[in-house]
């Protein structure tokens, strides 16, 4: 009755595999990751708040009272408040499930969406969690700033065939008023839109080459 | 009734689970109906925001884990736990109508939860916040639960595999769900939060359901083919592999990611050698059924068990060959993993899951089957829609792939995909229907009175 075996007894069981194992592979997929990246800084909502992309200002001429009345000035402030309400809408309406956020170096990726996707770029208060994605029905957003317009922007959230023949996206319309006209929602989102690869922009002399 | 009284079994925790088990499964097969719809331009509730397609995405992934999934894992583990050890588990009365009405009620907040727009951006997690600390504890009192007969068996006898990876499963899957749902929620940013969200969700699959489906399997198939499994050895071999090589590789969700490659080298790497492991499974329950191969042509609940094994021999295959850095280049982001998916989450252990089921529900209500003929039907719609869908998503994952690699517009991949996905539409349907018809024929095969005199025949399972 005592001859159970070391590796057959039920405290190595319970304790090796379930432990040991387990935290040898979460060293080598999780921890070393993060030990690797740790020391990139960071990025605060504050510290992204600095570098307004060009588009946030051109919604609040765009959409001047329902900026005013939702979000208010532009500036730090609202930028912030955007982002924060966009990225939540983006997550909420599993807009994640069908747009990734990372450029891989293969498969001609650089041309299609841009620079690829490099650690630093993720080290900020706005992936947290992370919105890398796992899935494109529709394609990649992480270099979507300045891609498409606002103006686009909102009629691709009310109807997205009207601008995209064939798309299979669904249509948004809470994220509008009764007019038509977009709600806090709307306008954050597409901040969002307009930040997601603010950072990674080609130069405009580069873009007029294009 | 007297067998019910005297058993070690608590007979209406089992049903219990096993009810609300289909019922899930019905609520989100028709979920992801639903979904395959909005691809084809068919979605029925357009433009409502609680019924919006994306929001109905996840309530149809969550509700397959924690609905269908775990709550068929509950009812297996009732059943096989105190039949294997010989105790009864750590109470039923309490903490057993405790779990069972508590898992009902995470799960109705869930689907609430995520209709009324409080997802949590984690993959297989999108459990709102809120909820998440409730399933902790849900998950340790639910390892208590089946803990206790388990480890006193295990004081002075050697244990039969299938608990070893029940105990090894129940265990991982807490530390699992409190690293998955919340260092990348609250602590790292990014691409290591990436790391840790990729290594939560190949865990969830391979650190829960596969040892418990695992687990279950070396229980039920024994039992269901009257005969001792094939190698024991084996099942230890299979064992090791699985606890050393699985979590090594949740960073193979984000191939060619800004994710270190050394985490990318060693997921590709353990994801390859796994395929040993899960070798071992399937040889195994072959072996076991070899000489009795008859079997599948007169039981339900074997065939059911076969055809997920299968199932999952093909799908991990294709896993093999499709976590490899060049083949990542073509099938990643594409409706090909959607198909993998679907094969090893409801093809394999699904499929298992309704072998037991169709195994225990006649043998507890002490009735023979309602229907054949509806079993019958049940079995090949489910069956064959599976095969229809996976063969066509792979298709449509390779055909967008490619249409991504050679730089056509991308609205073309979507237009090249529409035939693809009235197809997956049509498949889902069958497979939905085929549900319906199995759930229904059990609850006729409730209804139907008890009669004893088909016991001796309904007790073997492979009447």
């Amino acid at each position: 009755m005592n001859k159970i075996p070391t590796a057959e007894k039920f405290a190595t069981i319970a304790l090796f595999v379930g432990i040991v194992f387990f935290a040898f592979g979460t060293f080598w997929q999780a921890v070393a990751p993060y030990l690797s990246l740790k020391d990139i800084p960071v990025k605060s909502m504050e510290k992204i708040a600095e570098d307004i992309p060009a588009e946030f200002y051109m919604l609040a001429s765009d959409y001047p009272e329902e900026f005013k009345k939702y979000l208010g000035e532009p500036g730090k402030a609202s930028f912030i408040a955007a982002l924060e309400t966009g990225k939540k809408v983006y997550i909420a309406e599993a807009c994640w499930h069908c747009h990734s956020q990372y450029v891989r170096p293969v498969s001609k990726e650089e041309e299609r969406y841009g620079k690829v996707s490099y650690p630093s770029e993720y080290a900020n208060a706005m992936q947290l969690p992370q919105l890398l994605g796992t899935r494109r029905v529709g394609p990649d957003l992480i270099r979507e700033s300045g891609v498409h317009s606002n103006d686009w922007h909102i009629a691709h959230f009310q109807n997205p065939p009207s601008v995209t023949p064939g798309s299979v996206m669904p249509s948004y319309g809470w994220l509008f008023d009764k007019d038509g006209r977009p709600n806090k929602k709307g306008l954050s989102l597409v901040a969002y839109m307009q930040w997601l690869g603010s950072w990674a922009k080609p130069p405009v002399y580069e873009l007029s080459q294009r | 009734m007297a067998e019910e009284k005297n058993s070690i079994v608590n007979y209406a925790l089992v049903k219990f689970h096993i009810g609300f088990s289909m019922l899930y499964l019905i609520i989100v097969m028709l979920g992801g109906l639903l979904y395959a719809l909005q691809f084809i331009g068919l979605y029925p509730f357009p433009n409502i925001e609680f019924l919006s397609p994306g929001r109905i995405r996840m309530l149809h992934t969550n509700g397959a884990v924690y609905g269908f999934i775990i709550n068929g894992f509950m009812a297996g583990l009732y059943w096989a736990v105190p039949r294997m050890t010989g105790y009864r588990v750590w109470n039923e009365k309490y903490v057993g109508w405790f779990l069972a009405i508590a898992l009902q009620v995470a799960v109705l907040a869930t689907a609430g939860g995520l209709l009324l727009g409080f997802a949590q951006a984690i993959e297989w997690g999108e459990t709102p916040i809120f909820i998440d600390p409730a399933i902790v504890a849900w998950l340790f009192v639910a390892l208590g639960q089946f803990i206790v007969p388990i480890y006193k068996y295990a004081k002075d006898k050697p244990l039969y595999a299938a608990n070893w990876y029940i105990t090894a499963g129940l265990i991982w899957i807490i530390m699992v769900y409190i690293m998955g749902n919340y260092v990348p929620q609250f602590f790292i940013p990014g691409v290591a939060g990436a790391a840790v969200t990729g290594t939560w969700i190949h865990d969830a699959v391979g650190l829960y359901v596969t040892p418990i489906g695992w687990g279950l399997m070396y229980y039920f198939v024994p039992i269901l083919l009257k005969k001792p499994i094939w190698s024991h050895s084996l099942s230890l071999l299979g064992f090791w592999g699985l606890a050393f090589f699985y979590p090594l590789q949740g960073v193979h969700h984000y191939l060619w990611s800004p994710i270190p490659m050394y985490a990318q080298y060693a997921a590709v790497l353990s994801t390859v050698v796994l395929e040993l492991a899960v070798i071992t499974v399937i040889v195994n329950f072959l072996m076991t059924l070899r000489g009795n191969a008859e079997a599948m042509r007169t039981s339900i609940p074997v065939r059911w068990m076969f055809v997920g094994t299968i199932n999952y021999a093909i799908t991990c295959l294709q896993c093999a060959f499709h976590v490899l850095l060049t083949t990542q280049k073509v099938i990643h982001f594409t409706d090909w993993v959607v198909g993998h998916a679907h094969l090893i989450m409801y093809g394999t252990f699904g499929f298992w899951i309704m072998g037991f089921f169709s195994y225990l529900w006649p043998k507890m209500k002490k009735a023979e089957a309602y229907s054949r003929s509806l079993d019958e039907w049940a079995f090949w719609l489910v069956v064959l829609g599976q095969a229809t869908m996976w063969v066509d998503l792979i298709s449509a994952g390779l055909m967008q792939g490619f249409n991504w690699w050679g730089l056509s517009p991308f609205i073309d991949s979507v237009n090249f995909s529409i035939p693809f996905w009235a197809v997956r539409a049509v498949s889902g349907l069958a497979m939905a229907a085929g549900v319906i018809l199995f759930t229904y024929n059990m609850y006729m095969t409730g209804r139907k009175q008890p009669v004893s005199s088909l016991r001796a025949q309904t007790t073997g399972g492979a009447a």
